[in-house]
């Protein structure tokens, strides 16, 4: 491919061009300076650029084609679980009547979006096994926090003020522990065993009086199911701590095992991966809550009620953990993910996680004899390969994944998790097709084979980009993290 | 199953299973245990066709009184403005919509550097050295603000302006006592923070002085001298600001602010029922390794050609872990990519002219409101909202309001004891000088 910069937004920026139109002031004009105190209006324009509207439409259509998304190609990165977007998702969470309100109109102008709102909570009760759900976490790791706040206020309304601790295997997602810390809490890590999940008897080691929590992620993120969940849940519940469960993989595990019926407390679904709505470059997400009953009382407020045909927000929570985020969470994501699950219905979600689950099993199987195969068993919707046998021809798993690129893939999601050597972790998910599985075990299998024959073409990687591997260490020593005019003096 | 989302036939799950080794799907999930394995269908909806579910959709929809039917005066920290139609084709475009954070550089040069341009554009407007790449939501980042500044000067309280946005203290709050940080409230004495009261209140405990500009009543708060009270102890100096505003208000990076948050929904954002909207995050240099969430840098590849990167990764959580400056990791940066073009199509002149917009007709919907004999319940400077006295509950003369088309303002009784019956109204460049003269025949038997 052609290499060629696409110039900054503001190196297209041409004096006296602009690419706006608001209707001229039509009240009486009066001077700006007399409506502020003195000195409080902006001396300077802020230096936005001035562009044409056509300019500006060329521009993030050139940036555009600079992405890839899973409209342009295959994107198995693991744990993500990049399913496709559908379109009629997007159209419904633009309707006028979903689009154009506001949170504070009064509630009897805004039924239609409460009973959406409601709806999707009783679908996600259901999904999920649990007594109540809140929509008002805006993603994964806000919902995260979120549960370990009530978690927190549940043992502290019981005057169980030692419970410091929240116990994360060392295969969890980053964002448990730093959730953690967030909300108050010391994290232990619990170890794997040499089948890839939780070591019992390590979790016995570290449970005790100071354990507020076990977050867990089932399937872990190795992609293997906690067998032993049921032991683990009481080995928790016994120490008279709860068991969280990171939703991040729940595409598994759709009608066919419910966190709430493993045992779990406290849940928070992705509604970004599992249903549907779109990833859009790193968010916006959503991250809801569900709980067991006895958490009930400390749910974010407000809580969403009907009385009748009636909905209305109740505040009047005496022991909630108080609010997460203004208003009512992230409305549009909930939005889409609600006309997915109602495209879908029980057989459809059912089939979501049988498809998934066999893609995964069906690119492990073809891939195991070319790389290793750590743990080797039935995969949930996920499964890591290690490149152990590539690392040892000089060959990493940065180099695989850079490869891949010129293949017109994603990789997967290398590096984690952190228990596998030289790991690759890779998620299908189920709206990919055979055809483009088969594609893509082809291309994994031909870079095996240069990896033996001519490592140099993988370890120089990726070669057709429209621009080549990037020098991070420049930007992190020499950060440059905004656009500055040539003449302009660096301060 | 056959559904227009799920491409796997007969046929492909027949080969497929032959080469896992297994004869039915069933098989893989044999390694959940039998307790715990879901029986039978779950309760839910059954699925509906495309056409027979958007007609539903559209039914609820059509139930909600929206914006772009009635004519709103409702803000408090979210507005209808002007939103250039380009923005929505470009955040249709799905190369960016379906990516996810772009960790692969290589393929994600567009994402990246689209949010280099939006972190270029938040400093130009807060007067901040360094913006990131975004927060959550306008509350979410005023609370982590808080985190910062206690974290950064190892102090355990803050100062909050009781003119705050009552949504982002209720947050910071529940932050706050994640954290073991006090939080106490400086309040406001006719809409406006009381300085008398923070001085009294300053001591070398206190981590940040917390407030916002325009606050939450409309007013323009002294930054000037807030920034000396808060630099003289010591304490950071932390300004939440309507973006929108600052096209023609002097930025606060201009009066010293240590680190400026807000929320950007009103650049291209539709107000979408409170969310999602898009939280900014811009300090000094001097706090650059300490922000939370994502950065993007610039950079080179092996051949010098100039490139970006999400940089300075040692502060998130899946390098740091427990150990990270915030726990976030999704974002908003769809939402960051929406405002990025609606600032782009605004530009220099447009910004200003907008700001300015909001100004004036505020101040003459002020006017006229007053002259039809309404009260205002305070006096100062405003942006494009303000206060005013009724005689009647809020909640009533809003119902009221809304048989006649129009959306009014928020009931600050809600959330302030002495101000029952009290009403903030927001004008925006939105309003029509007809619209605003229908508002105030109509408000005006509520005098």
């Amino acid at each position: 491919m052609h290499k060629k910069d696409q110039p900054l937004i503001f190196e297209l920026s041409k004096e006296g061009r602009t690419g706006y139109s608001l209707t001229a002031l039509d009240v009486p004009d009066v001077d700006i300076q007399t409506l502020a105190p003195e000195g409080f209006i902006r001396k300077t324009a802020p230096e936005l650029p001035e562009v044409a509207e056509l300019d500006i439409m060329r521009h993030y259509t050139a940036l555009s084609k600079r992405n890839h998304g899973v409209d342009s190609g295959f994107y198995p990165l693991g744990s993500c679980t990049m399913k496709y977007n559908p379109k009629v998702n997007e159209a419904v969470a633009r309707y006028a009547g979903f689009a154009h309100v506001h949170p504070l109109q009064e509630t009897s102008s805004v039924q239609g979006a409460m009973e959406l709102m409601y709806d999707l909570q009783q679908h996600l009760i259901e999904i999920t096994g649990m007594d109540e759900v809140t929509l008002q976490p805006a993603a994964g790791a806000h919902g995260e926090w979120t549960g370990l706040m009530m978690i927190r206020a549940f043992h502290e309304a019981n005057g169980d003020y030692k419970r410091t601790k929240v116990i994360v295997p060392d295969s969890a997602h980053g964002t448990n522990p730093a959730s953690a810390t967030v909300a108050g809490f010391d994290t232990i890590t619990v170890k794997s065993d040499n089948q890839g999940l939780v070591d019992l008897e390590d979790l016995k080691r570290v449970v005790g009086e100071d354990t507020a929590a076990l977050m867990l992620t089932n399937p872990n993120t190795l992609g293997l199911f906690e067998e032993n969940i049921l032991e683990m849940a009481s080995i928790i519940h016994e120490a008279g701590g709860k068991l969280y469960y990171d939703g991040a993989n729940l595409n598994a595990v759709l009608s066919k095992a419910r966190p709430g019926d493993m045992g779990f407390d406290v849940v928070h679904l992705n509604l970004h991966k599992t249903f549907t709505g779109p990833h859009g470059g790193g968010g916006p997400g959503s991250g809801p809550v569900g709980v067991k009953k006895d958490l009930i009382p400390y749910l974010p407020k407000p809580i969403l009620v009907k009385n009748g045909d009636r909905y209305d927000f109740d505040y009047n929570r005496p022991d909630s953990i108080g609010r997460v985020k203004p208003f009512y969470g992230n409305f549009g994501i909930n939005v889409r993910a609600y006309t997915y699950i109602r495209t879908m219905g029980p057989d459809g979600l059912k089939a979501v996680s049988e498809f998934a689950v066999l893609n995964a099993n069906y690119m492990m199987r073809r891939l195991a004899p070319h790389f290793d195969l750590p743990f080797d068993r039935h995969c949930k919707h996920e499964f890591v390969l290690s490149g152990k046998r590539q690392k040892k021809l000089g060959v990493r798993t940065l180099d695989v994944a850079k490869r891949l690129l010129d293949f017109g893939y994603h990789p997967p999601t290398i590096y984690f998790p952190l228990n596998v050597e030289e790991c690759m972790m890779i998620e299908p998910t189920e709206t990919e097709s055979k055809e483009t599985l088969d594609a893509f075990i082809d291309a994994m299998i031909q870079i095996a084979k240069e990896v033996e024959e001519t490592p140099e073409v993988v370890q120089n990687a990726p070669h057709t980009t429209i621009i080549g591997r990037l020098d991070e260490t420049k930007a992190a020593r020499q950060p440059v993290l905004r656009y500055r005019k040539k003449e302009t003096v660096e301060v | 199953m056959n559904h227009r989302y799920l491409p796997m036939t007969e046929q492909d799950q027949k080969e497929m299973l032959k080469a896992v080794g297994v004869e039915k799907i069933d098989d893989l999930f044999s390694d959940i245990p039998k307790k715990v394995r879901f029986q039978g269908e779950l309760n839910i909806k059954p699925a509906k066709s495309e056409t027979a579910l958007t007609r539903e959709l559209m039914n609820m929809a059509a139930k909600n009184a929206d914006t772009k039917h009635y004519i709103s005066f409702l803000g408090a920290g979210v507005y209808d403005h002007y939103s250039p139609t380009i923005v929505d084709h470009v955040i249709s475009r799905s190369e960016f919509y379906t990516a996810y954070t772009p960790y692969q550089p290589e393929i994600s040069q567009g994402e990246l550097q689209a949010i280099f341009e939006y972190q270029t554009m938040i400093c130009e407007l807060t007067g901040m050295e360094v913006a990131n790449s975004s927060m959550y939501d306008g509350g979410t980042s005023f609370a982590e603000a808080a985190m910062l500044a206690a974290g950064q000067t190892k102090r355990k309280k803050v100062l909050v302006s009781e003119a705050v946005n009552p949504e982002s203290r209720a947050v910071l709050e529940t932050y706050a006592a994640g954290q073991h940080i006090e939080v106490v409230t400086v309040p406001q004495k006719n809409g406006i923070t009381d300085l008398d009261s923070l001085k009294g209140m300053l001591t070398d405990e206190v981590a940040a002085v917390m407030v916002q500009y325009p606050n939450f009543f409309g007013q323009i708060e002294r930054l000037d001298e807030i920034e000396s009270l808060a630099h003289d102890s010591k304490s950071m100096f932390v300004v939440s600001s309507n973006p929108l505003a600052l096209g023609a208000l002097t930025p606060p990076g201009q009066f010293g602010a240590d680190i400026v948050v807000g929320d950007a929904q009103p650049f291209g954002l539709p107000q979408a029922f409170g969310g999602p909207h898009c939280g900014y995050f811009a300090v000094t240099k001097k706090l650059m390794r300490k922000v939370p969430g994502r950065l993007v840098g610039e950079t080179t590849d092996d051949e010098g050609q100039r490139g970006y990167v999400l940089t300075l990764q040692a502060r998130e959580q899946h390098i740091r872990r427990d150990k990270a400056t915030s726990n976030i990791c999704s974002n908003q940066a769809l939402n960051a990519l929406a405002a990025s073009v609606a600032m782009t199509a605004l530009g220099k002149r447009g910004i200003v002219e907008i700001a300015q917009q909001n100004f004036k007709k505020a101040h003459y919907a002020k006017q006229q409101l007053t002259s039809a004999g309404i009260e205002l319940a305070e006096e100062g400077f405003t942006f494009n909202e303000f206060v005013i006295k009724l005689k009647q509950p809020v909640k009533e003369v809003n119902e009221a309001m809304l048989e006649k088309g129009i959306i009014a303002g928020y009931d600050l009784g809600r959330d302030f004891e002495n101000r029952r019956n009290q009403m903030l109204v927001a004008v925006t460049e939105q309003r029509t000088k007809e619209d605003i003269d229908t508002f105030v025949k109509e408000l005006a038997q509520y005098a």
